[in-house]
């Protein structure tokens, strides 16, 4: 064990009610791949288990999957919880079918990025190296 | 740190999840911790769980912490899973069967990435289970990595070792090999359900059988031979017990045999002798890792070149070599001791 090195941890959380959670497990595997611990909290969670998950596993970002189209109550509900949890500072990235006219209110909520189908997983990993950068 | 360490102590969540990031990622983190810690640990008592990959033990732990949280005791959970030999990356995913724990403010679970560790542990678990002893969990439950023979090192970290096994294991030749079933004190088939569950009862409770009246081992530790003891408070008789984790069948019978195991351990001078066991283990792994810090500090990088050269090349052997490191290591601390 060497002194100061951090891996990063992430948590890959699927809130709400789809049941599709392939696209949560492709980004799962990249950010594996490319050195990080992922924790996979697998489908239909609330944004309480994902909040209170993300506490206890002192994660340094959280990645919401969420293709439901309840994307905008349940980003929001993640973030006034990290918010009285005292986690604001994790930043937060979704993926999923997001319409571009809520990217400015997802935004506004402080969500950090947001990956459509398009995306690339190096495209992800690279934003998520970026984002865990611990001060 | 200090205030970290209180708050700790206070069972505050956000300050045990801080603090085991802080002891995995930094050794002097973990000595501050645990030696800080300690005299607040011992009154844990903790459970490891253990077995092959898909044998069940996540859903286990989900259905034992249920049981145990029935009973009102808050319940620390560490979940062990693999980290890649190639990225170093891994994927946490025990919590997926521990869905049933979420909101229940009693329970406190963590996933570890193994980091390397070959044992079926991280580095840092035993220091992890500290710090939930310390914050005052008294129940707590550390799940393996999927193991298969020879991950062992549970059996020193917990007082009550569960290998689970699933039906269809192989033929009963593989009961009768060396490693994980040594270590079992309570042995568990879960998926009961599935076909053949009974004859991989059946096999394991015959090698238990076997083995009894001549050279008892517990943890591995041999004991005085059964015939030595007043039956009463003789020998602990290895359990097999059928679960179907999924449906929770078997675990209120389960949850009994663990707490007789614990009341078997308190009763004779086994907890005692474990501890004893756990606590020399831990400080030969400090001293090597002690030693070996001061060897790299104390011998020149040019010097330990030199030698691995000379060994590599054949002009040295590593007997030799490895002398000379030690000579060097006792000429500086002799003076220093």
């Amino acid at each position: 064990m060497e002194e100061g090195q951090h891996t990063p941890r992430i948590l890959i959380g699927k809130p709400g009610l789809d049941g599709h959670d392939r696209g949560a497990k492709v980004v799962a595997r990249a950010l594996r791949d490319a050195g990080m611990e992922v924790i996979y909290t697998g489908l239909r969670q609330t944004p309480e288990m994902i909040v209170e998950a993300a506490l206890q596993e002192d994660v340094d970002a959280i990645g919401l999957s969420i293709l439901s189209g309840a994307h905008l109550p349940l980003t929001e509900r993640v973030m006034t919880l990290l918010r009285q949890n005292d986690m604001a500072d994790v930043p937060v990235f979704l993926g999923g079918i997001i319409p571009g006219d809520d990217l400015p209110v997802l935004q506004e909520m402080g969500v950090a990025g947001v990956f459509g189908p398009g995306a690339s997983t190096e495209e992800i990993v690279a934003f998520v190296r970026g984002a865990v950068q611990r001060g | 740190m200090d205030d970290l360490l209180a708050q700790v102590r206070a069972s505050r969540p956000r300050a045990i999840a801080r603090l085991i990031t802080l002891v995995e990622n930094s050794a002097s983190a973990m000595e501050t911790a645990v030696s800080t810690l300690y005299s607040f640990t011992g009154q844990a008592h903790v459970i490891g769980i253990t077995g092959p990959p898909g044998s069940g033990k996540s859903t286990l732990v989900n259905e034992l912490a249920k049981g145990f949280r029935r009973q009102g005791a808050p319940v620390g959970i560490i979940a062990v899973d693999p980290s890649s030999p190639f990225s170093g990356g891994a994927l946490l995913g025990d919590r997926v069967r521990m869905r049933d724990l979420a909101g229940d403010s009693g329970i406190f679970i963590r996933s570890m990435a193994s980091r390397g560790s070959l044992g079926g542990l991280a580095e840092a678990t035993a220091a992890v289970v500290k710090i939930l002893d310390a914050a005052g969990f008294p129940v707590i439950l550390v799940e393996t990595v999927g193991a298969g023979q020879a991950e062992v090192d549970i059996a020193n970290a917990a007082h009550t070792t569960l290998v689970i096994e699933a039906p269809g294991m192989g033929d009963d030749i593989q009961t009768f090999k060396a490693g994980i079933l040594e270590i079992a004190d309570i042995l568990v088939v879960n998926k009961a359900d599935r076909p053949g569950a009974d004859r991989t009862v059946k096999a394991l409770e015959m090698m238990l059988h076997m083995g009894e009246g001549t050279v008892v081992r517990h943890h591995g530790r041999v004991l005085t031979a059964a015939g030595d003891q007043p039956a009463t408070h003789g020998v602990w008789q290895v359990p097999v017990q059928a679960t179907i984790a999924t449906q929770g069948a078997g675990v209120p019978e389960l949850i009994a045999a663990i707490q007789r195991h614990k009341a078997h351990l308190q009763a004779t001078s086994d907890w005692l002798a474990r501890e004893k066991e756990r606590s020399w283990r831990e400080m030969e792994h400090l001293l090597r890792a002690n030693l070996l810090r001061r060897l790299q500090v104390t011998v020149a990088p040019e010097k330990r070149e030199a030698l691995v050269t000379a060994v590599a090349a054949r002009e040295m052997d590593p007997y030799t070599a490895v002398a000379e490191l030690l000579a060097q290591l006792s000429d500086t601390t002799g003076r220093a001791l």
